[in-house]
């Protein structure tokens, strides 16, 4: 038997290579390098980000299906790819500070870090249902070490169980869902499940199977009514880690959504168009009423990005051309904001001060006025105010569902949008209006603030001129 | 001969045993024993659909599974040996530190 693998293959694969080659040597250096001088390990890793970020860029426009069809290299998955090398970047840049300050172990950050992203990238290329539910473990299981990664403190450990718990189970329900769909269809590749199906064959076991499918998926995504987990987890992890988890496993996880439920559940449409109606609906409600009465920043977020994964859920039910690229260019402005958010988080961290209350915002335009100015904008940017990049993300999204005649999804969404601007609002009264009770001392290395500032000036700079950035993902969207 | 629907009713019936173990019970050991037996019956699907419909993929499939499942119960051990010495004990409801 012929066992040598094709050199396409290994093409195809080379930035997932790169990345996982660069997780274990981090690990490695670790060892090598004295305590209290772990500084260039963050250097390597992003000289490994932007390595695969390379070798991504070569394989752009290109089409390539290796092994077994298991695993697809397109301009979709080079998209989000390209995306992810921007969170784990600007993370990267943003953490360093904290994790010294915490004690969190530098070496193993970055690894998994780092980890985490080779999984994120199988994510998005898997084009079988196994590839799928590897690169959603590799993610998964890592991400539970990470939320737990502040050993000694019980609020982290805690969400780290909390995560492991609730986020197995709907891996499980997940893995279920598979099973019957294989047995239905007796295929695990998703083009040919989706030949298999057709136009929607009524099959109750394959019903079954797509249901537990879209509510595995749905946990992942923290969607209502599977989001319970998220603001436990978000609110006990440590703060850099809350930053990526709430931005880049999401990501995937709706490139994954998209692309099971267009390529191999495209005729069963009608189905799944239902439930997931219901669940953006629901999941934009909890986001916006239950993050008005939150008194800490970090669960008030949590919620928030709840409610910004069933914004992006319109785009998954509208399900057309225009549907999906909403999705993908929403994912990538929800992501930024929301990173620059946290990084302003990050940088109130100091000996005394958790700051992570709302409260520990109080006056912060007085005593640093340009750290209140970058929070004011990435708040305008996720209630979705103009002049910002928030604005023109959701009216992609609205524009989808009016165009393929979801007029009433529209309205809700617009609605609830509506309301969960004042709880965005109410951060700026809070920094603006209120008396200082502490002279914030902020911890603001160079890193972190690069990070602010790119954040900032892709927030507005998209805001001001959405083309570019709209055109690419025009060029990226699924083609069938 | 054994019709495949037995396996796939056993499995069924094991599953939902594994989500009421995980919803029900207090101690995180078996929850995660739970969460075992939610794999596991997914294994018994995947092993009986790949023997009737004559194709392999079933098979390599339980192989992942199997393989992630130990992954994940040694990541699972691990946070409850870090939760009980932050808080000497395992028992979920006792696990309430953030709520709104």
């Amino acid at each position: 038997m012929n066992m040598t693998i094709p050199m396409d293959n290994v093409i195809a694969l080379l930035p997932e290579m790169i990345i996982a080659a660069f997780a274990c040597l981090v690990l490695m250096f670790d060892l090598m390098l004295p305590q209290g001088r772990k500084n260039p390990l963050a250097w390597f890793s992003l000289a490994g980000v932007a390595l695969a970020a390379f070798a991504t860029f070569r394989l752009t426009h290109q089409h390539i299906s290796a092994f077994a069809d298991t695993f697809q290299v397109d301009p979709f998955s080079n998209f989000f790819k390209l995306l992810f090398y921007l969170i784990v970047a600007l993370v990267i840049l943003m953490s360093r500070a904290y994790l010294q300050q915490d004690r969190i172990h530098i070496g193993e950050y970055y690894h998994f870090i780092l980890l985490v992203l080779t999984g994120m990238m199988i994510m998005v290329s898997a084009t079988d249902l196994m590839t799928v539910y590897m690169g959603l473990e590799l993610v998964s299981v890592t991400l539970y070490i990470m939320a737990a990664m502040k050993r000694y403190e019980s609020r982290s450990t805690e969400a780290g169980l909390k995560y492991f718990v609730l986020g197995s189970f709907s891996s499980a329900v997940l893995l279920y869902g598979m099973s019957l769909i294989y047995g239905v269809t007796g295929t695990t590749n998703l083009a040919a499940i989706g030949a298999f199906l057709g136009d929607g064959v009524p099959n109750s076991a394959a019903t079954v199977g797509l249901i537990m499918m879209v509510v595995g998926l749905a946990f992942k995504v923290a969607a209502a009514p599977f989001h319970m987990w998220a603001p436990d987890v978000y609110e006990g992890s440590p703060t850099p880690i809350t930053a990526f988890m709430s931005v880049a496993p999401k990501a995937a996880a709706f490139a994954v959504i998209l692309r099971v439920m267009l390529e191999a559940f495209g005729g069963m449409k009608s189905d799944w168009e239902a439930i997931f109606t219901v669940i953006a609906v629901l999941t934009m409600a909890v986001g916006a009423v239950l993050a008005l009465v939150q008194t800490s920043l970090k669960r008030m977020l949590a919620y928030s990005s709840i409610g910004h994964a069933g914004y992006a859920l319109i785009g998954v039910v509208v399900g057309d051309a225009l549907g999906t690229f909403s999705v993908m260019y929403y994912l990538v402005i929800y992501a930024v904001m929301n990173l620059g958010a946290f990084a302003i988080i990050i940088m109130l961290r100091n000996q005394g001060l958790m700051g992570e209350e709302l409260d520990d915002l109080k006056g912060l335009s007085r005593t640093h006025p340009w750290a209140a100015l970058f929070m004011l904008v990435f708040m305008f940017s996720l209630a979705g105010i103009p002049p910002t990049a928030g604005f023109i993300a959701k009216f992609y999204i609205f524009m989808a569902a009016i165009n393929a005649g979801y007029i009433l999804l529209a309205i809700a969404g617009a609605l609830l949008a509506a309301v969960s601007a004042y709880y965005y609002i109410r951060v700026i009264v809070v920094m603006y209006m209120q008396e200082p009770e502490t002279d914030h001392v902020l911890t603001a290395p160079a890193g972190l603030r690069l990070a602010l500032v790119f954040s900032l000036l892709f927030v507005i700079g998209l805001g001001v001129f959405p083309d570019p950035l709209a055109d690419f993902a025009q060029q990226a969207i699924l083609s069938f | 001969m054994i019709p495949l629907s037995s396996y796939v009713i056993l499995s069924a019936v094991l599953f939902f045993i594994g989500v009421v173990g995980v919803l029900m019970r207090r101690s995180i050991i078996v929850v995660l024993l739970s969460i075992e037996l939610m794999l596991n019956a997914v294994n018994i699907n995947f092993v009986a659909f790949s023997h009737y419909l004559e194709s392999i993929t079933g098979q390599v499939f339980v192989f992942f599974t199997l393989t992630v499942a130990a992954a994940e119960v040694a990541v699972g051990l691990a946070l409850l040996i870090a939760i009980y010495r932050n808080r000497q004990t395992v028992n979920v409801e006792e696990l309430d530190m953030m709520k709104w």
